[in-house]
């Protein structure tokens, strides 16, 4: 019961542009893996032969921002390292989405001390909050799969700056 | 790429960098010597380290790591909670062997207290401890060959110590921050089941670790990118601070389960793996072999390991069993007074270090006989061998500098505390 | 020999005058002394053939929040060839802490004075490169001081704008 059975009836399939792009969007989000501390661990064992996040079309980790579409947080922020955090995710192109993997980076988490950012949400716009200390790859996968979610409902109009067409009033009707 | 201007290198690290005349210049790379900026997010830097190097051509003239990106105020922390709140901030410290660094820090507190834990969770802490060991060598080899271009062992490092974890499940209910010791025992007993698993581990290990080996000692790329790299020699390393792999790397003969055995590590067999050459290749070689030696020393636990409690008998200073907590009085008072006020130890001060997968861990407690820390100093291996990098880095091309850093094999968690 | 009786024996024979002050508490040994002569007596400690201390494993400071000798500072050595530790330490005063640096005798010592500075902003007269460690540059505070809060104070480190 694949897209060919469907064509074999009918010869076509019917569609939004919206539907069609955030689909193709949605299976092959390449993270940005911005391992700072324990949770990058946990992030190396999701990638690994056992949890396996090719699963989920994400395997391509690359280290360049320029080529990613959503940013794995994962450690520690501390306001040292948060310039650096910041930059990477200016460089990223839109559209991007970011995933705060951890408590730590979610909320400071059990470092209540001087040098750590309680949250980066207090500089970066978050999509995505994980709990755990560090979070299981499964969980790490579960974040992934409510992304995607996310990815496919977002209308690609919403990335771009093409103002909204008015409707056009028609004479007599 | 984009261009390093002025801004971003503060001008105390450019005359740390230049440490004499020279005409280092941040516009023309052709004509001149040349600084270059590696990390904090670079995938080869093994977490958040930078490194600015001075080039001339391809060849490293000078180096300055630049620490303090995942700086957490774990000493400032330490003084502000009591002894048994802060066990579980040392699972972060070197997170790829937590329950190593749980029983570092447990036998430090252990120590300014004054009691022992019993014979049989002491076993268990040598086997948790040599656990952790392997699981952060294979992290360690596996991230090295995927530094000079080997994925493959990557992964099947990985695998490994993926059953590892799998058995801490079982042990402890968490697979990564175990925080598994207390003060004065074990949190829970080590099941049957887990001891089934760890044996079947051992049994097949050793085959995997042969594949593993196979792969990379027969491989030229590997062995030449990093033969010869990065020699430090034996004067250097003691001067230098270095320790662990690194140090037994460049032929020194010091193991701390040797020099001043803690636990029953004078009751096992095992040998310290030396390599005089001081080289990349080395430190690998060190590295593989003490994998060996600790499923020899786990194989001995094993079999050596008795019956019997796993919390010390002292019920002011160890916390009570949770179900006697709910029945009895007098634990529920010792538990109040040991959760809300800490145990209150003598006043004084105590350095306790015991050899982790990375080098010398070392807790140095100042005590005033409060439930909290004075001062907590935690000497940490990374830190120390990061101090050798600058001086092992000189003269060699800037692709070598990758395998170095792989090589000592630096965990940024401890090395910025 | 016990090690304790050893030092004073050696010290005493060295540096007739200074006084030393040697206690031990759960079987470690820490020798105390005035710091003008931390070079010489480090020197000697490393280079004398009988104890041979030729690792310093680290070194720190302790604030101990009062107003005569605020900070002492903290060595901890180790003989790789003996096999034993000895902590040295040296008081320093509230205003103005400073010490003559170590890292001539091990250069392992650099960054660990390094980091003292930056925690306790004790200075390490003769250094070579007297940088933070953790913090940035622009950092004014000493954190490990008491008198500065857990949490920081407002304002004092930077944030990326949103």
């Amino acid at each position: 019961m694949g897209l060919e059975a469907k064509l074999q009836n009918e010869g076509f399939i019917t569609s939004t542009i919206d539907a069609l792009v955030g689909w193709a969007r949605e299976s092959s989000v390449w993270p940005m893996p911005m391992g700072i501390s324990c949770c990058a661990i946990e992030m190396m064992a999701t990638a690994g032969p056992k949890y396996d996040i090719s699963r989920f079309g994400s395997e391509v980790m690359r280290f360049t921002p320029r080529q990613c579409d959503v940013m794995l947080v994962a450690g520690t922020v501390t306001y040292k390292m948060a310039h650096v955090v910041r930059k990477i995710y200016d460089q990223m192109p839109d559209p991007k989405w970011v995933i705060a993997m951890g408590v730590c980076t979610s909320t400071g988490g059990m470092y209540r001390s001087y040098p750590v950012v309680q949250g980066i949400d207090n500089f970066l716009p978050v999509d995505i909050y994980l709990a755990g200390c560090p979070p299981r790859p499964d969980n790490l996968l579960h974040a992934l799969m409510k992304i995607q979610e996310k990815i496919k409902n977002t209308k690609a109009r919403e990335f771009q700056d093409i103002p909204l067409l008015e409707p056009v009033k028609i004479n007599g009707n | 790429m984009e261009r390093l201007t002025k801004d971003d290198v503060h001008p105390s690290i450019v005359k740390a960098l230049l440490d004499q005349e020279t005409n280092v210049t941040f516009e023309d790379a052709l004509e001149n010597e040349m600084i270059l900026n590696m990390g904090p997010q670079h995938p080869a830097t093994h977490g958040v380290l930078r490194v600015l190097l001075r080039l001339d051509g391809e060849t490293v003239v000078a180096a300055v790591p630049e620490l303090g990106y995942l700086h957490r105020g774990y000493e400032k922390m330490a003084e502000n909670m009591s002894y048994y709140e802060y066990l579980p901030h040392t699972d972060r410290l070197d997170y790829i062997a937590p329950p190593a660094n749980n029983t570092a820090f447990s036998l430090a507190v252990e120590k300014l207290y004054g009691i022992e834990a019993p014979p049989r969770a002491q076993w268990i802490r040598m086997i948790m401890s040599e656990l952790s060991r392997m699981t952060s060598h294979l992290v360690a080899i596996g991230a090295l060959a995927m530094d000079v271009g080997a994925l493959t062992v990557f992964l099947w490092a990985l695998r490994e110590r993926e059953k590892i974890l799998n058995t801490y499940d079982i042990i402890c209910g968490a697979r990564f921050t175990t925080s598994y010791t207390r003060i004065g025992g074990v949190a829970a007993d080590m099941p049957d089941e887990a001891v089934r698993m760890i044996k079947e581990f051992l049994d097949q290990f050793d085959d995997k670790l042969e594949e593993m080996e196979n792969m990379l000692n027969t491989n030229r790329i590997f062995v030449e990118r990093l033969e010869g790299v990065g020699v430090m020699s034996r004067e250097d390393a003691i001067s230098l601070g270095a320790t662990g792999p690194t140090l037994r790397g460049s032929g020194v003969e010091h193991d701390i389960r040797r020099a001043s055995p803690y636990m029953y590590y004078d009751q096992v067999d095992f040998n310290i793996p030396v390599y005089n050459e001081g080289d990349s290749l080395a430190r690998y070689f060190v590295r593989v072999d003490e994998l060996r030696e600790s499923v020899k020393i786990i194989y001995q636990c094993l079999d050596r390991m008795p019956k019997g409690d796993i919390m010390a008998n002292s019920p002011k200073k160890v916390l009570p069993r949770k179900t006697e907590i709910y029945t009895k009085m007098e634990e529920l008072i010792h538990d109040f007074m040991i959760i809300n006020f800490g145990v209150k130890p003598p006043v004084g001060e105590v350095y306790h270090s015991v050899e982790n997968p990375k080098g010398e861990l070392g807790f140095y407690i100042v005590s005033k006989g409060e439930g909290h820390p004075w001062k907590m100093k935690i000497k940490s291996p990374s830190f120390s061998n990061l101090q050798t990098l600058g001086h092992l880095v000189k003269g060699h091309m800037i692709s070598d500098v990758v395998a170095i850093i792989g090589s000592i094999d630096p965990v940024m968690g401890e090395a910025d505390k | 020999m016990e090690i304790k009786e050893k030092l004073e024996k050696l010290l005493t024979e060295q540096f007739p005058g200074t006084s030393f002050e040697i206690t031990e508490f759960r079987d470690e040994v820490t020798l105390k002394f005035n710091r003008s002569v931390v070079v010489p007596v480090c020197e000697f400690l490393k280079n004398n053939s009988e104890l041979e201390y030729n690792q310093c494993v680290d070194v720190t400071a302790i604030d101990w929040a009062k107003k005569k000798n605020r900070f002492t500072v903290v060595y901890h050595l180790f003989s790789i060839k003996n096999k034993n530790r000895l902590r040295v330490s040296c008081d320093l005063e509230e205003h103005e802490p400073h010490i003559n640096t170590v890292s001539s005798v091990w250069k392992s010592a650099n960054w660990y004075e390094r980091e003292t500075w930056d925690m306790y902003g004790i200075k390490f007269d003769g250094h070579p490169d007297l940088r933070r460690m953790y913090m940035s540059e622009e950092f004014e505070y000493h954190p490990l001081r008491k008198e500065y809060p857990l949490m920081g104070i407002p304002g004092d480190q930077p944030l990326p704008k949103k």
